[in-house]
């Protein structure tokens, strides 16, 4: 490259955490790290699946380590994390879905995102609800 | 010249049914699974070996659990492939392999101890 190329190439702004720079990045990236807490939890059911299949001692003993302080604290993490995924998850939804026209009139996205947030508010009342009821 | 079909529409459409199920049923159940119940907040015997057992033998339950682990994994590998350009992480072969393939081991494993655990 010659002396001039380089001068004017000129600079180059670093992206060297660029996400730090604006809200609206970070809401992005906060978002994006949600994804770890689903993996996760995909990832101890898994355990608990091959435990169940595994017997009866294998079960108690996911059961225990799901006991353990570490693991408790794990899933508070895991718990808001999942809301912020539900969250984030219906924020973004008016743009992710196709329009959508009822009556004629397109449905705004605040009216999307909110229905998202009262049916997902809905679904948690009513599962914790039936493992209450079902709870021994 | 014939068009090579894309695969995208199958992992965008996984990426969204997980999306989905995880925002309306994951805050439930992180909360029952790993908190209510360890604590004993459900009662002592919630997630007993004969209860989760029966659960995971009734076909509606085991469709259940199933789409649960299947959709969570494989949602979330596609939203963390497609964040690494982000941080400087090329998006290559390898990559995808890493991301989509520990998708494919969670669904693989989960189906198979569910499968043996019998109907």
């Amino acid at each position: 490259m010659s002396r001039y190329a380089a001068a004017r190439k000129g600079y180059v702004r670093p992206m060297q955490g660029w996400w730090r720079r604006d809200p609206f990045f970070m809401r992005y990236m906060i978002r994006e790290i949600t994804a770890f807490a689903v993996l996760a939890y995909a990832i101890i059911l898994v355990v608990g699946v091959v435990r169940l299949a595994q017997g009866e001692v294998a079960w108690n003993g996911w059961l225990a380590a799901l006991r353990s302080p570490g693991a408790i604290l794990l899933h508070v993490v895991l718990l808001v994390s999942m809301i912020e995924h539900a969250r984030s998850w219906f924020e973004i939804m008016p743009k992710t879905m196709p329009m959508m026209i009822v009556g004629g009139e397109r449905v705004e996205g605040s009216t999307i995102m909110r229905t998202g947030w009262a049916v997902s508010a809905v679904v948690t009342v009513v599962v914790v609800a039936l493992a209450w009821w079902a709870r021994s | 010249m014939k068009l090579k079909r894309s695969n995208a529409p199958v992992f965008w459409l996984l990426f969204g049914a997980g999306g989905m199920l995880s925002a309306l049923f994951g805050t439930a159940l992180v909360f029952l699974t790993g908190i209510a119940t360890p604590l004993g907040l459900m009662g002592p015997n919630a997630m007993s070996y004969p209860r989760i057992l029966a659960f995971s033998q009734n076909w509606i339950g085991k469709g259940f659990v199933f789409a649960i682990i299947m959709l969570f994994a494989w949602h979330a590998v596609h939203r963390i492939y497609h964040s690494l350009h982000d941080v400087g992480v090329p998006l290559n072969a390898f990559t995808k392999l890493i991301c989509y393939g520990t998708a494919l081991v969670i669904t693989v494993v989960a189906l198979f101890a569910l499968l043996s655990i019998g109907f």
